[in-house]
């Protein structure tokens, strides 16, 4: 088997006493997209906090391509190749759709330290591009995203991440609040994640969703991995009725 | 031309520029041509650095979705910190230097307040108006002290064709132009935009959001407390009185300019239209003998006025779709007729 891209060993979280995360391990093969699911409190937040940086793990280890890493923050994460996508708050909605691909990550033209001046021109040229690549059709990069549907704002989520060679998509419930043919849209970017050589880490309430979409389905519950079966060996109804 | 017209009525400063235009005709026609002369342009354009320099780091600070209600008496403080320096036998220079530091600090408290404890800038900052106040009467000691001979011509002297300007007003362009090219054009622009517009966006891409809202509320302190020396220095006195109401003013003429109160939106050039259009409110009604108690009465009708024009243009510039969807034909809804 391929080294896995993405290995946690043991990961433990508290949160003031709740034990969050008891000793979970989860290995990631390059590729591959993996449906999270569990009812909530079940430890699957918490798993993905942990891996894009937003909190630390009080035990145990992660390892990225078989190398042993530390994610203090958001912006390590990324820069190590995990990038994460939330249901709403992934994108500014009163910036365009240029300004949100590059936000935190602005190609700059001149600059002192890591302040400077934005090369513009190449945002929007490299945000049409970035958008084509996930077969999503806006004219233009200066839109602002608050005109988006919720499943083109996904779809532009998405196109940043392509954009900047993530290796890993965690996707945080992106299909919640949005009408099926937008659900539609978004399961199919997930599933065009395989073509694009990204690893997925798909996190939903929607049994359903996750099985259209998932090569693998990985059922958490109290804090535990409790079930992780291909998906073509299990059904909805098997994990449903372990949950 | 749909798509021209569209990005015209989104621009959040529309509704003042054509407040600005209706306002200048009226006050023009009724002022029998005194208002648009060189005369009085030059005392609009003398006063109106004061007030701008306030409202473009109140305009900052609100894009990225904070507050300063201290500006009006960090107004104050700073030019009498300066003048108590200059009594102590302290250059110009460095107390000026000293003078913006303590403003930074200001700021800082502010900033640091607001994130630590994670209460409303509204009220953090309240605080900071009544103590920087209230510090300002105390170092006065009651009277407000006399300054010594000190280059104060680089801010007051008239310059340009026909003396029009004052040097402050170059401060203030110079200042201006940092500011709208440092939102537009830089990345820091960009991260103080995304912070007031999606916090939790913003922080999931590593932005240093709070750092990013603290370096706004000290560059809001350390703007207001320039202002406040440039006024001083045209009245060659430090009186611990001026600037009272200032914050409020300056929140006015960032609403009027197109600054939304929830962060995100907004222009320094929105701001300071916003504050000319106060001078300019302030100074047409008295060209035009009407009582000055109604000043207060405009600039209020006027706020009001602005945003609602505001959130017309902004909504009406919505519905004119220009955005070609993945599937057009659903989101066409025929109407009854």
């Amino acid at each position: 088997m391929n080294q896995p891209i993405l290995e946690c060993r043991g990961l433990h979280k508290w949160y003031s006493g709740v034990h969050a995360l008891k000793g979970v391990s989860l290995s990631v093969a390059p590729g591959e997209s993996v449906g999270l699911v569990g009812d909530n409190g079940a430890g699957k937040s918490t798993l993905i906090k942990i891996l894009s940086g937003v909190h630390r793990q009080d035990g145990g280890e992660i390892l990225i391509e078989g190398r042993r890493v530390t994610i203090r923050n958001p912006k390590q994460a990324m820069r190590l190749g995990i990038e994460t996508i939330y249901q709403y708050n992934s994108m500014v909605p009163t910036m365009s759709i240029a300004r949100n691909l590059f936000v935190g990550r602005e190609p700059l033209k001149i600059a002192i330290g890591s302040f400077g001046l934005m090369d513009q021109k190449r945002m929007r040229q490299e945000s049409i591009q970035a958008i084509a690549d996930v077969d999503l059709h806006l004219r233009s990069p200066d839109a602002l995203v608050g005109e988006l549907s919720g499943g083109q704002r996904q779809g532009v989520a998405i196109a940043r991440a392509m954009h900047f060679k993530s290796k890993i998509l965690v996707l945080d419930e992106p299909t919640n609040h949005l009408s099926v043919k937008e659900t539609d849209k978004v399961l199919r970017f997930i599933r065009g994640l395989r073509e694009q050589n990204v690893t997925g880490i798909f996190i939903s309430h929607n049994m359903h969703h996750v099985f259209q979409s998932c090569d693998r389905i990985v059922a958490m519950a109290r804090g535990e991995i409790v079930f992780d079966q291909p998906v073509n060996e299990t059904s909805v109804e098997e994990v449903q009725d372990l949950l | 031309m749909r798509r021209l017209l569209k990005i015209y009525m989104e621009k959040p400063e529309l509704a003042g520029v054509f407040l600005l235009v209706v306002l200048t005709i009226i006050f023009q026609a009724s002022s029998n041509s005194i208002f648009l002369s060189a005369e009085n342009l030059r005392g609009v354009l003398g006063l109106l650095p004061e007030m701008g320099l306030v409202a473009i780091g109140v305009t900052i600070l609100m894009i990225c979705g904070e507050f300063d209600l201290s500006v009006g008496s960090v107004f104050a403080l700073m030019p009498m910190s300066v003048a108590i320096m200059l009594n102590h036998d302290i250059g110009f220079v460095p107390a000026v230097l000293l003078g913006l530091l303590v403003c930074a600090v200001i700021g800082f408290v502010n900033g640091y307040v607001t994130i630590a404890f994670a209460i409303p800038s509204f009220i953090a900052t309240l605080g900071m108006l009544f103590m920087a106040r209230s510090l300002t009467v105390v170092i006065s000691g009651g009277f407000p002290p006399l300054l010594p001979e000190i280059p104060s011509w680089i801010f007051t002297q008239y310059v340009g064709p026909g003396g029009l300007i004052r040097m402050s007003f170059i401060w203030f362009v110079g200042i201006a132009l940092l500011a709208g090219g440092m939102m537009s054009l830089t990345n820091f622009g960009n991260w103080i935009k995304s912070t007031g517009g999606q916090i939790e966006a913003a922080a999931s891409m590593g932005i240093p959001v709070n750092r990013v809202k603290v370096i706004c509320f000290i560059l809001c302190s350390m703007l207001a407390g320039f202002a406040g020396l440039i006024q001083v220095l045209r009245l060659n006195s430090p009186l611990p009185s001026i600037g009272v109401g200032l914050e409020l003013q300056a929140v006015a003429a960032a609403v009027i300019g197109g600054t939304a109160l929830s962060g995100g939106v907004g222009t320094v050039l929105g701001g300071i239209l916003g504050a000319l259009l106060i001078r300019v409110i302030d100074n047409g009604m008295v060209l035009s003998h009407v009582n000055a108690n109604w000043f207060q009465f405009a600039v209020g009708f006027l706020t009001v006025i602005a945003v609602i024009g505001n959130s017309w243009l902004r909504r009406t510039a919505r519905r004119i779709k220009v955005q070609v969807d993945d599937e057009p034909a659903h989101t066409r809804v025929s109407r009854p007729a």
